[in-house]
Formats: structure tokens, C-alpha cells, sequence
């Protein structure tokens, strides 16, 4: 059997992500200059504080599927600081689009987990916006290859599950307090199309088609609110931390590249 | 250039047993089984190995046995180990695969040459992705004059391009990598798909099954037992885990613990295996 992700790529499909957005090296292992331009573009030349004692941002150091690469970031503010995090957003250097998405958060959430797609060995940032109005970076390095252009997964059990379908999962709080944190997780069932993948009758790339934001409200209270590129997986999936608010529903609501919007309610599952 | 050893397991029918390893130089990639088939019209190979360089020690080791044209090249998925020896062989040969594989070869034929470099170096210097002329919708049956091959397609399983050669004069089942023994299954296909796949081939009217990995020929079909009860334990475990709200992440380094010691390179796929395992039924 074979030692690296199946789910992969062809050298044109690399050849053509080489030449989008922002000018990098995509030598694996030689991704130690890519950095300092993507955060020039990206974050329009402002500052990027030292974050490593702010925010966490977890992988695998090999990514077993470099198409479905597990992420979390976590905000780590000592007790006491009365900072709170707006907004992360997660930036895999070496992909062809490196802005995987940004997340903005409501007031509680303390973690966000998703999976993204890798294109080769990378440094992988998070930047968090901090109510001081500042900018703080953490960096981890992945070993990955081929995750961009993955074929979609290989298996048709599915065929039942329609586009934008989507299903939200509360997870059991132990502690005894109701306003206790929480977490959640929205899946939606699309193919996240990164637009460097073949179509498997005509062999022409199919064209980008993702989903482009996501929002989750707790009651009227914006909880997440996520703005993806084309390096989130198929079937985006997010799991994230929040402080129970008292409604009495989740609302979540999705739009793709093609416009279309999926939308989904739930009942707050109580505390046990 | 040594002739790859081949061991008679019927009469006209041979398999090579190849190294439960990763391919390396070293190895010349020679880790997966492949089989020969004998007619009195000519010859049927199954499965070319992963080097050029092992194909043509397998066809040195046909040409002791025989001297009969080799008809047919017949691929048993798209996995480098299986396919990297085509180019040792030439038309008017006819390679044979599921519908899926031309597709499959043209998406990530370059990108295993590329990944595969650093560990086979020079020896992928030859290798030509080489993509069936003939394609199995779903049954196909192939005449090497006094015996009858019966190929069949199957449902994304171990791959998205599996097929199994049948040779129905002696009962060998040519399994590729839908079966494994000691060498750790490896899933990229759909679990769900390889559980019903394997219940399904385990219905075949076969004597013996010449596994993708593993020692050549095993019991039929007793053959299948160690590779269902892992994906069956697999499976349940990702059920469990995510029913239990387990990351993906943490579930990888969970799902299937208890069957390290069953297998050869655990380590190196079973984490992998979890992953894909879990994404696929965490949409059950």
C-alpha cells in the first residue's frame, strides 16, 4: 500500500494554484518567506502582535488526509483579562488561497474546531483580533500534501443527503450551572468545491463552489459567524465553544458561491 | 535482472507474494501481491507492481513458465503498488479496469509519481501511468482460449476503482485489495461500501483468494475474517465515538486501538483510516 494521502492531485492542478492571489514558494519544507507577504495583504500592513499567550491553534503535526486536516483554535486570555477575542482568522501559508476563513465571534466563544484542506508542508497562522483593536498571530507547521485538489471522497452511501443539508449537535454539559460553557457543532453537506478539482466525467476543473459565510445565532445573539475560502473541507463542519444565553433556539444560516442560502433552527438542548 | 518469484496456486495460475512493507528503492516497490493466469490462447497478468523494474522481473518470470503472448493486463485498482509496472508491458497487450480507473490515473497518476519520488528515487524514472484500453462497467468476462476469466466492478470499497479477477477453471479468486491479511486494510473508499462489498464477495464460489497483501493463497472464505473484524470494529468505534460528541482529531488516535497487534503498519495507516472512517459516518 501507499504511504501518502490518496485524496490528491495533478501537477497541472498545482500549476495553476501556484499562479493565484498571492506570490509564494510551494517547496515543501522551504515555507519560511511566504509569511511576512500574505500578512502584508491580508491584514493591510497592520501590526501582528506576539499571540502565543493569547490563543492556541492545535494540528495534527502530519496530517493523516491532507483534505480533511482537523484545526482548533482556542483563546487562552489569562483570568483577569478583560479583553475579549473578535475575530480569528486562520491562514494556511502555502495554499493556493491562503485565508482558509475568518471567524467572527460573539461574546463566550472560546474555541472553534473545523478541518481544512492542505496543499503542501506549511506554516499555518492564526490571527486574533482582540478588543484592544489589535492584532495577535500564532504560527504551527503542518505536513500535508495534495489537499486542495482531492478528489471528493470516494464513497456514494451518501447519494440520500442533500446539498445544504444540515445538522446541529449540541454536546452534554457536566456543570451544574446553566450558564456554564457550552459546546455545539454545525455540519452542512456540500462539496466545498476548491475549484482546483477535476469533474470526474469531463475532466474540466470544477468550478469554486463553497460555502462562502456561515452564521449560527443563539436567540438573536450572533454566536459565529464564519467567512470561508476554498481550503474548508467538504461538508464544512464546525464545533465551537459558547455561553448559554437563555434563548431558547439555534438559528444557522448559510450562503454558497452560488447564492443559495440554507437555513436550519434548533431548540436549546437543556443542560443535564 | 532476477525473475520475481512466483508460487504455482493452481493449475496455470500463479501469484507473486509481495513484501508487507512501504515501497522503497530497496524494495522496488515490490510490496503488493500480483497474479498470472495461463491459457492455452495466452496469458493474463493481475496487477504489475510498483516499479517498472518489477514488472519486467515478473514478465522474466512468466516467459520461464511460458511462452504464450501476454493478452491481457488487468488492474485491480489504482493504487501505485499495482499499477507503476504497466509500462513493462507492451501492446498488443490489452489493459483491462473498473470504469472508474482512467479517471482515477489521470487525477492522481502525476501526484503519485511526484510523492513518491523521495522514497523511490531512479526507479520511477521509467514509470508511465498506463490506464486501461478496456473498462468493467460491471461484469466482464475474459477467454484465454481453454479457461474463462470473470471480472467484476465493484462499489467504492478499499477504492473508488476496485475490481476482482475470478478464474473459474480452478477457483482462484483474485481479491487485489479488497482483501488484506496482516498488513493493515487500508480505507480509501467508503467503509459502509468495503462491509457491503465484502459481504457480497464472500458469496462467490471460490476455492482459495489471492489477497492484495498479505501471504498468497489464503482460505476461502475465511480469507475475509481478520480484515472484517477490523473495519467492523472500525466502524463501530467511530459510531461510538461520535455519538460520544469525540473530536476527529482525538477519535484518530481512538478508533480501532484494539486491533494494533492483529496487524503489520498499524501505525502507519490506522489514524488515516479513522479519519476518513469517521468523516464519512458522522453524516449517517
Amino acid at each position: 500500500m501507499i504511504g501518502i494521502s490518496f485524496r490528491v492531485s495533478v501537477a497541472i492542478a498545482i500549476a495553476v494554484m501556484m499562479s493565484l492571489s498571492f506570490p509564494r514558494q510551494s517547496i515543501a519544507g522551504d515555507a519560511s518567506d511566504s509569511w511576512q507577504e500574505i500578512a502584508e495583504n491580508v491584514f493591510n500592513g497592520r501590526p501582528l502582535a506576539d499571540g502565543s499567550n493569547l490563543i492556541a491553534l492545535e494540528m495534527p503535526e502530519r496530517a493523516e488526509d491532507a483534505a480533511i486536516v482537523p484545526v482548533t483554535m482556542r483563546a487562552n486570555l489569562t483570568p483577569g483579562d478583560t479583553r475579549i477575542v473578535r475575530s480569528i482568522t486562520l491562514v494556511i501559508d502555502e495554499n493556493p488561497s491562503p485565508v482558509a476563513a475568518t471567524f467572527n465571534v460573539g461574546p463566550g466563544v472560546t474555541m472553534i474546531s473545523t478541518r481544512v484542506r492542505v496543499n503542501s508542508y506549511t506554516k499555518v497562522h492564526a490571527v486574533a483580533e482582540l478588543s484592544d483593536d489589535k492584532l495577535y498571530a500564532i504560527e504551527t507547521y503542518v505536513k500535508a500534501a495534495g489537499g486542495c485538489s482531492a478528489p471528493m471522497a470516494n464513497n456514494d452511501e451518501d447519494e440520500a443527503v442533500k446539498l445544504g443539508q444540515m445538522r446541529f449537535r449540541q454536546f452534554t454539559a457536566s456543570a451544574a450551572r446553566a450558564s456554564a460553557p457550552r459546546e455545539a457543532q454545525i455540519m452542512i453537506h456540500h462539496p466545498n468545491n476548491s475549484g482546483l478539482q477535476r469533474d470526474q466525467v469531463s475532466l474540466l476543473y470544477i468550478p469554486l463552489f463553497i460555502v462562502r459565510q456561515l452564521r449560527v445565532w443563539q436567540g438573536d445573539q450572533l454566536v459565529l459567524e464564519m467567512d470561508g475560502g476554498i481550503s474548508i473541507s467538504e461538508n464544512p463542519n464546525i464545533r465551537f465553544s459558547y455561553l448559554p444565553n437563555g434563548a431558547s433556539a439555534f438559528r444557522v444560516e448559510a450562503i454558497d458561491t452560488k447564492g443559495e442560502v440554507f437555513k436550519g433552527e434548533w431548540p436549546v438542548e437543556p443542560a443535564t | 535482472m532476477e525473475p520475481l518469484h512466483l508460487d504455482q496456486v493452481g493449475p496455470g495460475v500463479y501469484a507473486h507474494t509481495g513484501e508487507i512493507a512501504l515501497m522503497t528503492a530497496a524494495n522496488e516497490g515490490a510490496i503488493a501481491n500480483l497474479g498470472v493466469v495461463i491459457g492455452n490462447e495466452g496469458v493474463a497478468v493481475v496487477d504489475t507492481g510498483g516499479s517498472v523494474r518489477e514488472g519486467r522481473r515478473l514478465l522474466l518470470a512468466i516467459r520461464q513458465i511460458t511462452n504464450k503472448p501476454i493478452l491481457y493486463v488487468i488492474n485491480t485498482h489504482g493504487h501505485p503498488d499495482h499499477v507503476f509496472g504497466n509500462a513493462a508491458f507492451t501492446p498488443p497487450t490489452v489493459f483491462v479496469g473498473s470504469h472508474n480507473l482512467p479517471r482515477d490515473m489521470l487525477e492522481r497518476g502525476q501526484y503519485y509519481l511526484n510523492s513518491f519520488r523521495p522514497a523511490m528515487g531512479a526507479l520511477l524514472d521509467e514509470v508511465k501511468i498506463v490506464p486501461p484500453n478496456v473498462t468493467v462497467d460491471n461484469e466482464l468476462q475474459l477467454n484465454l482460449g481453454d479457461r474463462v476469466l470473470s471480472l467484476k466492478a465493484w462499489r467504492a470499497s478499499h477504492s473508488a476503482t476496485d475490481l476482482t479477477v475470478f478464474d473459474e477453471t480452478t477457483g482462484v479468486l483474485f481479491a487485489g485489495d479488497l482483501a488484506f491479511l496482516r498488513h493493515i486494510p487500508v480505507l480509501d473508499g467508503s467503509i459502509r461500501g468495503w462491509l457491503k462489498t465484502i459481504d457480497e464477495l464472500g458469496k462467490l464460489p471460490a476455492k482459495m483468494v489471492v489477497p492484495g497483501h498479505g501471504p498468497a493463497p489464503a482460505p476461502w472464505p475465511s480469507g475475509l475474517d481478520s480484515e472484517r473484524n477490523y473495519l467492523e470494529r472500525l466502524q463501530s468505534d467511530c459510531r461510538d465515538l461520535i455519538k460520544r460528541g469525540v473530536p476527529i482529531a482525538t477519535a484518530a488516535g481512538l478508533a480501532a486501538a484494539s486491533e494494533n497487534s492483529h496487524w503489520s503498519l498499524f501505525g502507519d495507516y490506522n489514524a488515516r483510516n479513522a479519519t476518513a472512517a469517521y468523516s464519512e459516518l458522522e453524516w449517517e
